[in-house]
């Protein structure tokens, strides 16, 4: 059965695009991400990455508080270039993958 | 495209070529080597795809460089590059807009004058401008420190990830194993050539390419190769999408700062800082980054002042002493080839380089690029001046 229910917004990804690309093989949220673009967009994975995660966990049987979210990248929210480029403090080093 | 299943289980007992990395640099060559009939290829990756360098970087691909091998190297991966999507039957969101560099120092007049003669006697259609020219095809720049530009508008950016699912799927189609979350810890030599033993099971090799990037000199060091390559990172950021309005990549060559549109519309920036650059390869992301490249983007774009960051991130390169890429065969280890030191230009390099070290490896044709790139050119005492060295480096 064909599913074009959404599951994120901010770049149209569909419950069948994230189920098709754990069937062909890419299995971990970072691998769903990358290969369907989810989570990429303004919202950052906010709204979507719990329903990717679920998935992947579904797909493996794998306990859900087992699957890995993929790496958030800063900043926190969405913020204006203008705000960093008035910044003093900038030597902080986040250990990250 | 097909989309095929990366390889399940462990890697068969024994094959002609093993490649070490599934980023984009062993992928091509995996993909030219079966495409030319040498499908007894097992490629080995430790990660996801895309995780290394490939899956991080901005995308950029240009012919303007301060060297003819690099002008001529670059214009057969735009050949490439625009065949991709036909050849391969995957959309890579190739787009030529241009590259515009400026320069912000009188200094840097001569080199790009003479940069750009380079690349007009070779067939790339690069010009000199001037800051008001610049404007015309930037009207939001503000180029009151700009004392001249150049830009070739056939230059361009793509999107990197569907380039390595393309060169995956097209591999694993032609039959060459692709193993993902398959870690190569040990390489013996044998008399047939190596033994790889991977954390998914030994293979026997008969050739070995060492594709791992930023981690090539660990791979090296597996078979008693000390490389002079380097980790370095190298961070980037996106923006919030933006309709279509910046045709060009546009870069500055005193800060290294660089930015383009893509096609999902969002701004793709970095810029040089410096690093504590060890051994170790490094991913994380830093406020000072976002705070430098900030201050210049917003001094030499003040529109893109109220624009919102996305996300930062970073990714790991080998920078070799000199900038130039070390392949070929180090002495001693016949047999292993290196395919690495490609610095922050990589990824627009792979699929002439892949298609280069495939006809080699299937057909013993050599391209001159070889024989300029080998390791043992630095343990050689080079003449100082010497013409052959690339200037033309961002990031
Ligand atoms: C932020 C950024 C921006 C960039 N911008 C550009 C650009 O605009 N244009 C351009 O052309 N280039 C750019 N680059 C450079 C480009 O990304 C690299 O040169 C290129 O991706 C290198 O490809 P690679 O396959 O050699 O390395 P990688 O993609 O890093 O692949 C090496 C692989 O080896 C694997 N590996 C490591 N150790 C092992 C092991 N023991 N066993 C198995 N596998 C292992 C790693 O997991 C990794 O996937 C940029 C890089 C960065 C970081």
């Amino acid at each position: 059965m064909s599913s074009k229910a959404i599951v994120c917004r901010c770049e149209d990804v569909t419950l069948d695009d994230v189920e098709h690309t754990i069937a062909i093989g890419y299995r971990s949220v970072e691998e769903v991400k990358r290969y369907t673009g989810l989570g990429t967009g303004p919202c950052q994975g906010k709204e979507c990455m719990v329903h990717a995660a679920l998935l992947c966990a579904r797909a493996s049987g794998a306990p859900p508080e087992t699957i890995a979210p993929f790496t958030s990248r800063p900043p926190v929210a969405a913020a204006p270039l203008r705000i960093f480029a008035a910044a003093e403090k900038d030597d902080d080093d986040q250990a990250q993958r | 495209m097909k989309e095929l299943t990366p390889t399940v289980g462990p890697p068969k007992r024994s094959c002609a070529i093993a490649i070490v990395g599934g980023g984009v640099m062993g992928l091509s060559i995996a993909y030219q080597l079966a495409r030319r009939g040498l499908t007894d290829v097992v490629v080995l990756e430790r990660g996801y795809l895309a995780q290394g360098a490939s899956g991080r970087n901005g995308g950029g691909v240009r012919m303007q460089w301060s060297t003819e091998l690099n002008v001529r190297l670059m214009q057969e991966s735009f050949v490439l590059c625009r065949h991709f999507a036909l050849e391969i039957g995957v959309n890579v969101w190739f787009r030529q807009g241009g590259y515009l560099f400026l320069a912000t120092r009188e200094a840097e007049r001569e080199k790009m004058e003479r940069n750009v003669a380079l690349q007009n006697r070779v067939g790339v259609p690069t010009r000199m401008l001037s800051p008001e020219e610049a404007r015309a095809i930037v009207p939001e720049l503000d180029v009151s420190r700009v004392v001249c530009a150049c830009y070739n508008p056939k230059d361009g950016v793509l999107f990197p990830w569907p380039f390595l699912w393309g060169y995956a799927h097209q591999a694993l189609a032609r039959g060459v194993e692709v193993h993902l979350f398959t870690e190569v810890s040990a390489i013996e030599r044998s008399s047939g050539g190596f033994l790889l033993h991977t954390s998914k099971g030994p293979v026997k090799a008969e050739r070995v390419v060492n594709a791992a990037g930023a981690w090539s000199p660990q791979i090296a060091r597996l078979v008693g190769v000390e490389l002079p390559d380097r980790p370095h990172r190298h961070e980037i950021l996106s923006t919030e999408p933006l309709k279509p309005f910046l045709t060009p990549m546009v870069s500055v060559l005193s800060s290294g700062l660089y930015f383009s549109q893509s096609m999902r519309g969002e701004i793709v920036t970095g810029i040089t800082v410096e690093d504590h650059d060890d051994d170790q390869v490094k991913m994380g992301s830093r406020l000072k980054f976002l705070t430098t490249l900030a201050r210049e983007l917003v001094r030499v774009m003040p529109r893109l002042a109220d624009v919102k960051i996305l996300r930062q991130w970073a990714g790991p390169y080998d920078v070799s002493p000199d900038g130039a890429p070390i392949l070929g065969e180090p002495p001693g280890v016949p047999g292993f080839y290196l395919a690495c030191g490609f610095g922050g230009h990589g990824f627009m390099m792979s699929p002439v380089i892949g298609e280069l070290y495939a006809e080699w490896l299937t057909s013993g044709r050599r391209h001159q690029v070889f024989d300029e790139s080998r390791l043992d050119r630095f343990s050689k005492v080079r003449p100082p001046g010497g013409n052959g060295h690339e200037e033309l480096i961002i990031g």
